[in-house]
Protein backbone atom coordinates (compact mmCIF):
# COMPACT_ATOMS: atom_id res chain seq x y z
CA UNK A 1 0.00 0.00 0.00
CA UNK A 2 2.54 2.31 1.26
CA UNK A 3 4.67 1.52 -1.72
CA UNK A 4 1.76 2.03 -4.23
CA UNK A 5 1.65 5.77 -2.44
CA UNK A 6 4.65 6.35 -2.88
CA UNK A 7 4.83 5.42 -6.59
CA UNK A 8 2.11 7.40 -7.08
CA UNK A 9 3.55 10.76 -5.64
CA UNK A 10 7.11 10.44 -7.61
CA UNK A 11 4.27 10.37 -10.21
CA UNK A 12 3.01 13.39 -9.75
CA UNK A 13 4.01 16.49 -11.65
CA UNK A 14 5.07 19.15 -9.74
CA UNK A 15 1.98 22.03 -9.87
CA UNK A 16 3.88 25.01 -11.97
CA UNK A 17 1.58 27.96 -12.33
CA UNK A 18 2.44 27.44 -16.49
CA UNK A 19 1.63 24.17 -16.41
CA UNK A 20 -1.07 24.26 -19.34
CA UNK A 21 0.79 23.59 -22.37
CA UNK A 22 -2.04 25.28 -24.21
CA UNK A 23 -0.67 28.18 -23.37
CA UNK A 24 2.50 27.99 -24.88
CA UNK A 25 3.48 29.20 -28.22
CA UNK A 26 3.99 26.56 -31.19
CA UNK A 27 7.41 27.71 -31.77
CA UNK A 28 9.90 26.77 -28.82
CA UNK A 29 12.47 29.49 -29.53
CA UNK A 30 9.42 32.20 -29.67
CA UNK A 31 8.49 30.40 -26.03
CA UNK A 32 11.65 30.34 -24.65
CA UNK A 33 11.71 34.29 -25.72
CA UNK A 34 8.45 34.53 -23.96
CA UNK A 35 9.25 32.71 -20.38
CA UNK A 36 12.79 34.72 -20.51
CA UNK A 37 10.88 37.96 -20.90
CA UNK A 38 8.22 37.08 -18.82
CA UNK A 39 10.25 36.55 -15.57
CA UNK A 40 11.62 40.44 -15.58
CA UNK A 41 7.73 41.12 -15.44
CA UNK A 42 5.67 41.32 -11.50
CA UNK A 43 2.86 39.77 -11.19
CA UNK A 44 1.08 42.81 -10.21
CA UNK A 45 -1.57 40.66 -7.33
CA UNK A 46 0.91 38.25 -6.28
CA UNK A 47 3.90 41.49 -6.37
CA UNK A 48 6.88 39.09 -5.94
CA UNK A 49 6.33 36.89 -8.57
CA UNK A 50 7.08 37.05 -12.46
CA UNK A 51 3.93 36.50 -14.27
CA UNK A 52 5.31 32.98 -15.65
CA UNK A 53 5.65 31.71 -11.74
CA UNK A 54 1.97 33.44 -10.77
CA UNK A 55 -1.03 31.31 -10.75
CA UNK A 56 -3.03 34.38 -10.60
CA UNK A 57 -5.98 34.94 -13.48
CA UNK A 58 -4.36 38.50 -13.88
CA UNK A 59 -0.37 37.04 -14.58
CA UNK A 60 -2.18 34.25 -17.35
CA UNK A 61 -3.68 37.54 -18.87
CA UNK A 62 -0.84 39.11 -18.81
CA UNK A 63 1.33 35.86 -20.49
CA UNK A 64 -1.31 35.80 -23.00
CA UNK A 65 -0.76 39.05 -24.38
CA UNK A 66 3.22 38.83 -24.10
CA UNK A 67 2.92 35.81 -26.17
CA UNK A 68 0.27 37.22 -28.57
CA UNK A 69 2.75 40.81 -28.87
CA UNK A 70 5.52 38.66 -29.04
CA UNK A 71 4.14 36.00 -32.23
CA UNK A 72 2.82 39.47 -33.84
CA UNK A 73 6.26 40.77 -34.39
CA UNK A 74 6.84 43.20 -31.25
CA UNK A 75 9.83 42.89 -29.71
CA UNK A 76 10.48 43.49 -25.81
CA UNK A 77 11.03 46.39 -25.79
CA UNK A 78 7.82 47.80 -27.41
CA UNK A 79 5.78 45.42 -24.99
CA UNK A 80 7.94 46.22 -21.82
CA UNK A 81 6.78 50.25 -23.19
CA UNK A 82 3.13 49.32 -23.17
CA UNK A 83 2.91 47.23 -19.71
CA UNK A 84 4.50 50.70 -18.36
CA UNK A 85 2.51 53.02 -19.42
CA UNK A 86 -0.95 51.03 -18.45
CA UNK A 87 1.41 49.51 -14.65
CA UNK A 88 4.07 52.17 -14.29
CA UNK A 89 7.75 51.39 -13.48
CA UNK A 90 6.59 48.66 -10.64
CA UNK A 91 5.54 46.03 -13.60
CA UNK A 92 9.16 46.03 -14.39
CA UNK A 93 10.89 43.16 -11.28
CA UNK A 94 14.41 45.14 -11.87
CA UNK A 95 13.46 48.77 -11.58
CA UNK A 96 14.78 50.96 -13.92
CA UNK A 97 17.50 54.06 -12.59
CA UNK A 98 14.95 57.18 -12.06
CA UNK A 99 15.54 60.10 -9.72
CA UNK A 100 13.07 58.13 -6.96
CA UNK A 101 14.44 54.86 -6.94
CA UNK A 102 18.15 56.40 -7.21
CA UNK A 103 18.61 56.07 -3.63
CA UNK A 104 17.88 52.28 -4.13
CA UNK A 105 20.39 52.00 -6.30
CA UNK A 106 22.99 53.99 -4.92
CA UNK A 107 22.52 52.31 -1.80
CA UNK A 108 25.55 49.25 -2.05
CA UNK A 109 27.85 51.91 -2.92
CA UNK A 110 26.87 54.43 0.26
CA UNK A 111 26.79 51.90 2.95
CA UNK A 112 30.18 51.23 1.75
CA UNK A 113 31.63 54.99 1.55
CA UNK A 114 29.60 55.43 5.09
CA UNK A 115 31.72 52.34 6.44
CA UNK A 116 34.88 53.39 5.34
CA UNK A 117 34.33 56.74 6.35
CA UNK A 118 33.41 55.47 10.02
CA UNK A 119 36.51 53.38 9.77
CA UNK A 120 38.06 56.20 8.93
CA UNK A 121 37.49 57.78 11.74
CA UNK A 122 37.93 55.52 14.18
CA UNK A 123 41.30 54.76 13.13
CA UNK A 124 42.03 58.31 13.68
CA UNK A 125 40.71 58.20 16.75
CA UNK A 126 42.41 55.84 18.52
CA UNK A 127 43.81 57.41 21.55
CA UNK A 128 47.89 57.84 21.57
CA UNK A 129 49.40 55.87 24.19
CA UNK A 130 50.04 57.69 27.70
CA UNK A 131 53.86 59.49 28.08
CA UNK A 132 56.31 57.28 29.72
CA UNK A 133 56.03 57.87 33.59
CA UNK A 134 58.33 61.12 34.58
CA UNK A 135 61.90 60.65 36.35
CA UNK A 136 59.86 62.29 39.18
CA UNK A 137 56.97 60.33 39.10
CA UNK A 138 58.77 57.25 38.77
CA UNK A 139 60.22 57.39 42.16
CA UNK A 140 57.21 58.82 43.67
CA UNK A 141 55.71 55.28 42.27
CA UNK A 142 58.46 53.40 43.68
CA UNK A 143 57.92 55.23 47.40
CA UNK A 144 54.08 54.05 47.23
CA UNK A 145 55.02 50.66 46.34
CA UNK A 146 57.11 49.69 48.60
CA UNK A 147 56.20 48.20 51.81
CA UNK B 1 33.71 65.20 18.72
CA UNK B 2 34.23 63.18 16.07
CA UNK B 3 33.54 60.03 18.84
CA UNK B 4 30.38 61.96 19.47
CA UNK B 5 29.17 62.35 16.08
CA UNK B 6 29.74 58.74 15.65
CA UNK B 7 27.59 57.94 18.98
CA UNK B 8 25.01 60.33 18.07
CA UNK B 9 24.29 58.83 13.79
CA UNK B 10 22.87 55.43 14.92
CA UNK B 11 21.01 56.98 17.04
CA UNK B 12 19.63 59.53 14.56
CA UNK B 13 19.22 56.68 11.90
CA UNK B 14 17.18 54.82 14.53
CA UNK B 15 15.48 57.93 14.91
CA UNK B 16 14.68 58.69 11.54
CA UNK B 17 13.43 54.83 10.84
CA UNK B 18 11.11 55.01 13.84
CA UNK B 19 9.79 58.40 13.13
CA UNK B 20 8.94 57.00 9.09
CA UNK B 21 7.71 53.43 10.40
CA UNK B 22 5.39 55.17 12.71
CA UNK B 23 3.37 57.51 9.66
CA UNK B 24 3.63 54.59 7.49
CA UNK B 25 1.74 52.38 10.21
CA UNK B 26 -0.72 55.46 11.72
CA UNK B 27 -1.17 55.57 7.61
CA UNK B 28 -2.04 51.81 7.14
CA UNK B 29 -4.71 52.36 9.82
CA UNK B 30 -6.33 55.63 8.75
CA UNK B 31 -6.53 53.40 5.25
CA UNK B 32 -4.59 56.65 4.06
CA UNK B 33 -1.51 54.51 2.94
CA UNK B 34 -1.64 50.86 1.30
CA UNK B 35 1.94 49.87 1.10
CA UNK B 36 0.61 46.88 -1.60
CA UNK B 37 -1.29 50.06 -3.49
CA UNK B 38 -0.24 50.64 -7.20
CA UNK B 39 -1.08 54.39 -8.04
CA UNK B 40 -2.75 54.69 -11.77
CA UNK B 41 -0.84 55.75 -14.70
CA UNK B 42 -3.92 57.06 -16.13
CA UNK B 43 -4.52 60.03 -13.67
CA UNK B 44 -4.57 63.25 -15.80
CA UNK B 45 -4.36 61.23 -18.84
CA UNK B 46 -6.86 60.59 -21.24
CA UNK B 47 -9.19 57.46 -20.85
CA UNK B 48 -7.93 54.96 -23.25
CA UNK B 49 -10.08 53.89 -26.07
CA UNK B 50 -12.55 50.76 -25.52
CA UNK B 51 -15.42 49.58 -27.44
CA UNK B 52 -17.66 47.20 -24.61
CA UNK B 53 -21.09 45.73 -25.27
CA UNK B 54 -22.52 48.02 -23.57
CA UNK B 55 -21.08 51.59 -23.99
CA UNK B 56 -17.91 52.63 -25.18
CA UNK B 57 -15.57 55.51 -24.94
CA UNK B 58 -17.07 57.84 -27.07
CA UNK B 59 -20.73 57.29 -24.72
CA UNK B 60 -18.77 58.16 -21.76
CA UNK B 61 -17.26 61.28 -23.36
CA UNK B 62 -20.51 61.82 -25.15
CA UNK B 63 -21.68 63.33 -21.74
CA UNK B 64 -19.73 66.22 -21.19
CA UNK B 65 -19.83 66.07 -17.43
CA UNK B 66 -18.16 63.95 -15.01
CA UNK B 67 -18.65 60.02 -14.75
CA UNK B 68 -17.79 57.50 -12.25
CA UNK B 69 -16.39 54.30 -13.38
CA UNK B 70 -16.61 51.26 -11.47
CA UNK B 71 -14.96 47.77 -12.47
CA UNK B 72 -16.79 45.31 -10.42
CA UNK B 73 -17.32 41.30 -10.48
CA UNK B 74 -20.01 38.74 -9.31
CA UNK B 75 -17.11 36.93 -8.00
CA UNK B 76 -15.83 39.19 -6.32
CA UNK B 77 -16.21 39.22 -2.73
CA UNK B 78 -15.27 43.19 -1.81
CA UNK B 79 -17.71 44.45 -4.22
CA UNK B 80 -20.49 42.99 -2.39
CA UNK B 81 -18.81 45.23 0.71
CA UNK B 82 -19.28 47.93 -2.19
CA UNK B 83 -22.65 47.67 -3.61
CA UNK B 84 -24.66 49.54 -0.53
CA UNK B 85 -22.25 52.11 -0.98
CA UNK B 86 -22.82 52.24 -4.34
CA UNK B 87 -26.48 52.30 -4.35
CA UNK B 88 -25.98 55.52 -2.18
CA UNK B 89 -24.48 57.11 -4.77
CA UNK B 90 -27.11 56.44 -6.71
CA UNK B 91 -29.26 57.76 -4.66
CA UNK B 92 -27.51 60.78 -4.58
CA UNK B 93 -27.83 61.03 -8.61
CA UNK B 94 -23.83 60.09 -9.44
CA UNK B 95 -23.62 59.04 -12.79
CA UNK B 96 -22.56 55.59 -12.10
CA UNK B 97 -21.40 53.91 -15.04
CA UNK B 98 -20.27 50.01 -14.65
CA UNK B 99 -17.92 47.32 -15.63
CA UNK B 100 -18.25 43.61 -15.42
CA UNK B 101 -14.87 42.52 -15.35
CA UNK B 102 -14.02 39.05 -16.24
CA UNK B 103 -17.63 38.00 -15.49
CA UNK B 104 -20.78 35.95 -17.04
CA UNK B 105 -23.44 38.04 -18.51
CA UNK B 106 -25.98 35.62 -16.09
CA UNK B 107 -23.85 35.75 -13.32
CA UNK B 108 -23.60 39.79 -13.55
CA UNK B 109 -27.11 40.09 -13.68
CA UNK B 110 -27.81 38.09 -10.89
CA UNK B 111 -25.23 39.96 -8.54
CA UNK B 112 -27.26 43.01 -10.06
CA UNK B 113 -30.67 41.54 -8.88
CA UNK B 114 -29.18 40.61 -5.66
CA UNK B 115 -27.02 43.32 -4.53
CA UNK B 116 -28.98 46.11 -6.27
CA UNK B 117 -28.34 47.77 -9.37
CA UNK B 118 -26.18 51.18 -9.13
CA UNK B 119 -25.02 51.62 -12.69
CA UNK B 120 -26.96 53.90 -15.05
CA UNK B 121 -25.09 51.67 -17.68
CA UNK B 122 -23.62 48.71 -17.76
CA UNK B 123 -20.49 47.30 -20.25
CA UNK B 124 -19.08 43.92 -20.06
CA UNK B 125 -15.58 43.11 -20.19
CA UNK B 126 -15.75 39.63 -20.91
CA UNK B 127 -11.90 38.83 -21.85
CA UNK B 128 -10.71 41.51 -19.33
CA UNK B 129 -8.37 43.48 -21.91
CA UNK B 130 -9.86 46.84 -21.34
CA UNK B 131 -9.11 46.16 -17.72
CA UNK B 132 -5.76 45.75 -18.53
CA UNK B 133 -5.68 48.40 -20.67
CA UNK B 134 -7.06 50.64 -18.20
CA UNK B 135 -3.91 49.27 -15.38
CA UNK B 136 -6.65 47.59 -13.23
CA UNK B 137 -4.75 44.93 -10.99
CA UNK B 138 -8.02 43.48 -9.77
CA UNK B 139 -11.86 44.56 -8.46
CA UNK B 140 -13.29 46.66 -7.61
CA UNK B 141 -11.75 49.82 -8.56
CA UNK B 142 -13.57 53.37 -9.39
CA UNK B 143 -12.09 55.90 -11.76
CA UNK B 144 -14.10 59.20 -11.91
CA UNK B 145 -13.42 61.03 -15.96
CA UNK B 146 -14.00 64.03 -16.76
CA UNK B 147 -15.99 65.58 -19.03
CA UNK B 148 -13.27 66.00 -21.32
CA UNK B 149 -12.39 62.26 -21.14
CA UNK B 150 -9.42 63.33 -19.05
CA UNK B 151 -9.14 60.19 -15.69
CA UNK B 152 -8.46 62.55 -12.71
CA UNK B 153 -9.68 60.00 -9.93
CA UNK B 154 -8.65 56.75 -9.08
CA UNK B 155 -9.07 54.04 -6.24
CA UNK B 156 -9.05 50.18 -6.04
CA UNK B 157 -10.58 48.17 -3.60
CA UNK B 158 -14.15 49.02 -2.28
CA UNK B 159 -14.99 52.83 -1.74
CA UNK B 160 -15.24 53.87 1.46
CA UNK B 161 -18.77 55.46 2.73
CA UNK B 162 -16.86 58.75 3.55
CA UNK B 163 -14.93 58.61 -0.09
CA UNK B 164 -18.35 58.19 -1.48
CA UNK B 165 -20.16 61.56 0.68
CA UNK B 166 -17.30 63.77 -0.40
CA UNK B 167 -17.89 62.33 -3.89
CA UNK B 168 -21.49 62.82 -4.11
CA UNK B 169 -21.46 66.23 -2.69
CA UNK B 170 -18.41 66.93 -5.62
CA UNK B 171 -20.64 65.56 -8.38
CA UNK B 172 -23.23 67.72 -7.43
CA UNK B 173 -21.35 70.16 -7.26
Amino acid sequence: MIRILVVLLLLAAPAFAISDPREALPDPAMEARAVTFGTTLRCLVCQNESIEDSGSDLARDLRRIVRTKLAAGENEAQIRTWLVARYGDFVLLKPPITLFTLALWASPVLCLLVAGLVMLLMRRSTATPPAPLTEAERRRLEGLTRT
Amino acid sequence: MNRRWLLLAPLGIAAGAGASFYAMLSGMKRGTFDPRGLPSQLIDKPLPEFNLPGFSRADVVKQGRPVLLNFFASWCVPCIEEAPTLMKLRAARVPLWGIAYKDKSEATDAFLLRHGNPFAHLARDLSGDVGIEWGITGVPETFVVDGSGIVRWHFAGPLPDEAAQVLATRFAA
